[in-house]
């Protein structure tokens, strides 16, 4: 059995790595400034020029991407290849309003589905393993992402998707897929499922769960470890990079490997913006160097992490990333879709009656995340003082929040002003799941 | 004759009516009848006092959701079959009754009938014309 899928990168010397990151980034800067004139500006606007990037030291000279720069340029503002070399299009989750799309070249799509089958070599996966694909396929990168990197792998796929477990249960059963890949929740979901069919961890043939797309604890690692009877392993990737993939667990199961000879990763201080060191905890940055159509420039992941070069006992030198610690921003990820506040208060502003005043407490209920939105009871919701007319705002408010952001809230209407108003920026959620 | 009726949102936590009437009788408010309707997560305060805009300045500024809320008071005889009389009047002319409470006074032997009716101005015309008395409160 293979150890590495790609060993000559996986283990180069440090030296190699910044090589292969120094070419990559000189020609991925000369790219991004020829075609995408927001950076272009961006660039001229911090006086440097393409010229000025010699190597990957030369990094922390660059200005900074961000999130809203994809939304302000939405759909193909920030697209370096014309549309024909384009094969597929993914897009950020469930975030309508506010969702931004990312392009693949062929080329492209090879590379990320290497990274995949990287991450699938460390986790054990051979061409010989049956992979049970649960992630959603569509614009979110988890199902095809997951899909493409075993394929790649040359194992056997299942693309299952997501919901119907009755039948994902018959799948596991039957076709007896030996890997699975999904969200960490959904793996807890399957276990309970399981259970109540009569049937446990026996009745399956799984070895090796892949999960990513939401934060877990190890708790959750031993109880979906336990419950499947399985090696369970992180995978971790964001749409703007690629999807799945940037980064993965090794044997160790302690940090995440990079795939750094295409994303180069930086920690900064997300207020000043100046790099931290190995083993300081800042934010996530990352420059993809080497894709066609989407390629960026030390973009700001809002998650909060740390690097490390340590020596790894797997023998891969590429630089491990902690599992994420937390978000620089206040995005919230709910049963897999990316949440922002501001989504559920343009949403109660649609409402003429009701008041930007929510509060959102998200919770695990039997492995499931659950989304309770309070909303202060202002007097323009209070004009007619029967029951049903609350009650339908009520499930109003809910749909709309549904089929805006894709997930199911509960809305409590509570008093007004019962909500903590704090000076400057206003605390919007209580996240009692303990994720980080 | 149409009544000015309180009502209050209140949120299903202890002690909350303690705290509303407590503001209530600190100004000195009498109240003449009341009802809750309550559902799983909040409840409806609807209150008749004697004097509903002072009590309406009063629970709002003490941060409660109220509104005023029109009704109608149907003065009825305190005896057997006499509201349901006066529904069946209602209802033979279609209209429709969103809530209902009752009181009694000590200065008569009446029964007090509050009403929520969309139609409100109809429904007094009506009652009137067939020789009800809609009180003020």
């Amino acid at each position: 059995m293979a150890k590495y899928y790609d060993e000559s990168i996986e283990t180069a010397s440090r030296e190699t790595i910044r090589q292969i990151q120094s070419e990559n980034l000189i020609k991925t800067v000369k790219l991004i400034y020829d075609r995408v004139p927001l950076y272009r500006n961006r660039m001229d606007e911090a006086g440097v020029k393409p010229e000025d990037i010699k190597s990957v030291d030369d990094l922390h000279l660059l200005p900074f991407t961000y999130k809203q720069d994809l939304r302000d340029t939405y759909p193909y503002g920030m697209f370096t290849t014309d549309m024909d070399n384009v094969v597929r299009l993914h897009a950020s989750s469930g975030t309508t309003g506010k969702q931004i799309v990312v392009g693949y070249t062929e080329k492209d799509i090879d590379m990320w589905a290497s990274c995949v089958a990287r991450a699938l070599t460390a986790y054990g996966a051979t061409k010989s393993d049956i992979v049970h694909v649960s992630y959603g396929y569509g614009l979110f990168t988890g199902g095809l992402g997951a899909h493409d990197g075993a394929q790649k792998l040359g194992a056997t796929v299942i693309p299952v998707s997501t919901g119907n477990t009755a039948r994902q249960i018959t799948i596991l059963q039957d076709f007896k897929p030996t890997v699975i890949c999904g969200t960490p929740s959904y793996a807890l979901h399957l276990i309970e499922a399981l259970h109540e069919a009569g049937l446990s961890k026996d009745d399956i043939s799984l070895k090796i769960g892949v999960f990513g797309a939401e934060p877990w604890t190890d708790e959750m690692r031993v109880q979906i470890e336990e419950g499947l009877g399985i090696k369970a392993y992180d995978i971790y990737g964001l749409t703007e990079i690629c999807g799945p993939g940037v980064s993965f667990n090794c044997e160790c199961q302690s940090g995440l490997h990079i795939n750094e000879d295409h994303f180069i990763p930086e920690i900064i201080d997300p207020d000043t913006g100046e790099v931290l060191p190995d083993g300081q905890v800042g934010e996530l940055v990352f420059s993809a160097v080497t894709k066609e159509a989407f390629p960026i420039l030390r973009y700001r992941t809002r998650d909060i992490c740390m690097l490390s070069h340590e020596k790894c006992s797997c023998g891969r030198t590429l630089v491990k990333m902690a599992k994420p610690q937390g978000r620089s921003d206040d995005m919230l990820i709910i049963r897999g879709v990316n949440v922002f506040p501001s989504q559920i208060e343009s949403v109660l502003l649609s409402f003429s009656e009701t008041t930007p005043n929510y509060m959102l407490i998200v919770d695990r209920v039997n492995n499931s995340d659950t989304l309770e939105i309070q909303v202060e009871l202002g007097e323009e919701m209070f004009k007619s003082d029967e029951v049903k007319h609350l009650l339908t705002l009520q499930s109003q408010i809910s749909e709309k929040v549904k089929s805006t952001l894709g997930i199911s809230a509960k809305i409590t209407f509570v008093e007004p002003k019962t909500l903590a108003r704090t000076e400057g920026k206003a605390k919007r959620t209580i996240d009692k799941r303990k994720l980080y | 004759m149409i009544t000015k009726q309180i009502s209050v949102f209140v949120e299903n936590s202890k002690g909350r009516l303690a705290e509303i009437t407590d503001v209530i009788a600190k100004n000195n408010i009498n109240i003449c009848a009341l009802s809750i309707a309550d559902t799983t997560n909040f409840g409806i305060l609807r209150i008749i006092v004697s004097d509903p805009d002072l009590c309406q300045k009063v629970l709002t500024d003490a941060g409660f959701t109220v509104s005023i809320t029109s009704v109608i008071t149907l003065k009825i005889t305190d005896r057997p079959g006499e509201l349901a009389k006066a529904l069946a009047l209602l209802a033979e002319h279609e209209i429709a009754v969103e809530y209902i409470y009752a009181y009694i006074t000590k200065e008569d032997s009446d029964a007090y009938i509050v009403l929520r009716i969309e139609k409100d101005v109809e429904a007094v015309e009506l009652l009137k014309a067939n020789g009800y008395q809609c009180v003020k409160s």
